[in-house]
């Protein structure tokens, strides 16, 4: 596979044409807004929260293929999840996208969001794969300013 | 569809002169030889930052590996010849850019501190507050950002002339605009996201019959257009080295004598000063009064080395080649499906800002850069330029001396696999 086909995978396009999970969710538990100076691109990212668990998760904003994809799939695959899952697939997610010798053992596994290992070639692009999980870690804690990739 | 684009010619050059050979220019440019992800590099992000002639480079390498000395000090040679190398480099700008003297010119560090300069310098000792400071929607962050702070600082007042779909200034908008209160226009010579190139002259020539001064902001047509400041008969005008195929951490600031001469120093400390005591301080003259500390030596040497290399080629044969550039790369890249330039000014330099369908101009930036081809992506520092077009972000190829009508092919070639990607 070329490096852009492994960037542009098929499940990653589709997910940028037809995002899962974008609207506003009202009311929220969690609320946050990411801002990627670089581009220009803003997330804002929706929690709601059932004790521990992730009940809902949705999205709004645009941004490049990479960025939507990863809101899209984020939220998909957090719903229903616990928060201290979800951190952990955080850590997981950043790690795939950065680090070369692997993801690491324990926790839930990363699953479908695998197909961002092809962003790792492309370090100018780790931000709007990343965004969007700043973001909601920033929801999380039901913080109102803005996250920057900065 | 195919839609063909009729751009007025800049200038009066008409036609390439014989004299002008891309590929003798391209050779000059040895950054030129290397290749990206295995293919030639394409380097079409001149509006960002331009590439360095052999000459310029081996000028740099040869102050600090033979004539290396701080300025304005010493009594032995070294330093003699470097003080001399250095106020050579200002009398070198001064011509270029067309200055009655040398003391007009001021080193800074870019064309950004420049503007700084006049913002603090000139304009912060005679705002008052309700005064009124105007620019317009095209500008890069540079010439806003300076305004707005020193609008704080006294109580002044920031106005905007707007631009039409075009992206021109909008000429008689700004007539209404300037009012009792307008105590500076500051205007971009070039766009440096859109291309249009500004009625500057006449954006003067109105101000001044109102006797309100006039900063031009020349970063995007120094490396592109014959710059004469005192045709222009502008007030201020700001370059930046790094954009016109010099090094990077030098411009100049052109402004009249008379103004400068009266102007306050913009930062204190050694070489703007002609004694020191704690009882006071007499400052220097003009231009080191502006010059504190020990200025970027090499990088004004290297300055003067680009207007020497610019000189010899010519400006009118730049402008007129880099014309015709223009017009191929908009008649190509308007002829793929789904392409939209913004931007679309009568007068403009060879500067394409564009959208490929609804895919991201990240998206576009990244497979071009897998065909060896340098774009700048995002708000290209200039955001209300991207909200006047209801945009975040464009994909931008800015065209220099040394591109050609093969790599336009090669990027229209890139672009057609962009939306292949994206089916």
């Amino acid at each position: 596979m070329s490096a852009l086909t492994d960037l542009y995978q098929q499940l990653i396009l589709d997910h940028n044409r037809s995002p899962r999970n974008r609207r506003k969710l009202e009311p929220a538990d969690g609320r946050a807004e990411g801002y990627n100076p670089l581009c220009g691109d803003r997330v804002t990212v929706y929690l709601s929260l059932d004790g521990d668990v992730v009940r809902d998760i949705a999205f709004e904003g645009s941004g490049c293929a990479i960025s939507t994809a990863a809101a899209s799939m984020m939220t998909q695959r957090l719903k229903g999840k616990s928060v201290s899952e979800a951190k952990s697939l955080f850590e997981k997610f950043r790690r795939l996208l950065t680090d070369e010798h692997g993801v690491g053992d324990g926790g839930p596994e990363l699953g479908k969001l695998e197909a961002f290992g092809g962003v790792r070639r492309f370090p100018a692009r780790v931000k709007c794969a990343t965004l969007v999980w700043h973001t909601l870690n920033a929801a999380l804690e039901n913080r109102e300013d803005i996250v920057s990739t900065e | 569809m195919r839609t063909t684009v009729i751009i007025a010619q800049p200038g009066s050059a008409q036609h390439r002169p014989d004299s002008f050979d891309v590929e003798q220019v391209r050779r000059d440019f040895p950054i030129l030889q290397r290749t990206i992800n295995g293919k030639p590099l394409v380097y079409l992000d001149n509006a960002a930052t331009g590439q360095k002639p052999q000459a310029v480079i081996d000028t740099i390498s040869r102050y600090y590996a033979a004539e290396n000395a701080n300025i304005h000090r010493g009594v032995h040679r070294l330093s003699v010849d470097a003080t001399a190398a250095y106020e050579g480099a200002r009398a070198k700008v001064q011509r270029f850019m067309g200055a009655g003297r040398p003391e007009e010119i001021i080193f800074v560090r870019s064309a950004t501190e420049a503007i700084n300069l006049v913002a603090q310098a000139y304009a912060r000792p005679t705002l008052e507050p309700g005064d009124e400071v105007l620019i317009s929607t095209m500008e890069h962050h540079s010439n806003i950002v300076p305004w707005q702070i020193v609008c704080e600082q006294t109580g002044s007042v920031l106005r905007v002339v707007p631009i039409n779909d075009a992206g021109e200034y909008m000429f008689e908008e700004y007539e209404q605009l300037l009012s009792s209160r307008t105590r500076l226009v500051a205007v971009t010579h070039v766009s440096n996201a859109l291309g249009t190139i500004n009625p500057v002259r006449r954006i003067i020539e109105v101000a001044h019959q109102r006797d309100i001064p006039v900063l031009v902001d020349g970063a995007q047509a120094a490396p592109h257009l014959a710059i004469d400041v005192k045709e222009l008969d502008c007030d201020f005008y700001a370059i930046s080295g790094h954009k016109m195929f010099g090094p990077s951490g030098i411009g100049a600031l052109y402004g009249k004598y008379e103004l400068l001469d009266d102007m306050p120093p913009y930062q204190g400390g050694g070489e703007m000063i002609l004694s020191v005591s704690f009882e006071g301080t007499v400052y220097n003259h003009v231009p080191h009064k502006f010059e504190a500390g020990t200025p970027n030596i090499a990088g004004a040497i290297g300055l003067g080395a680009t207007v020497d290399y610019l000189q010899q080629i010519g400006l009118d044969n730049i402008a007129a080649y880099e014309h015709e550039l223009l017009v191929y790369a908009t008649e190509a890249l308007s002829g793929v499906p789904d392409v939209r330039l913004i931007g679309t000014a009568k007068h403009k330099a060879a500067v394409l800002s564009f959208l490929v369908g609804d895919i991201h101009p990240h998206d576009v930036g990244t497979i071009l850069d897998m065909e060896g081809i340098a774009v700048r992506t995002g708000h290209h520092c200039a955001q209300p330029v991207m909200q006047r077009f209801g945009l975040t972000a464009t994909a931008r190829a800015s065209l220099a001396l040394y591109n050609t009508t093969a790599e336009i092919d090669a990027l229209v070639a890139g672009v057609r696999k962009v939306r292949k990607v994206f089916g």
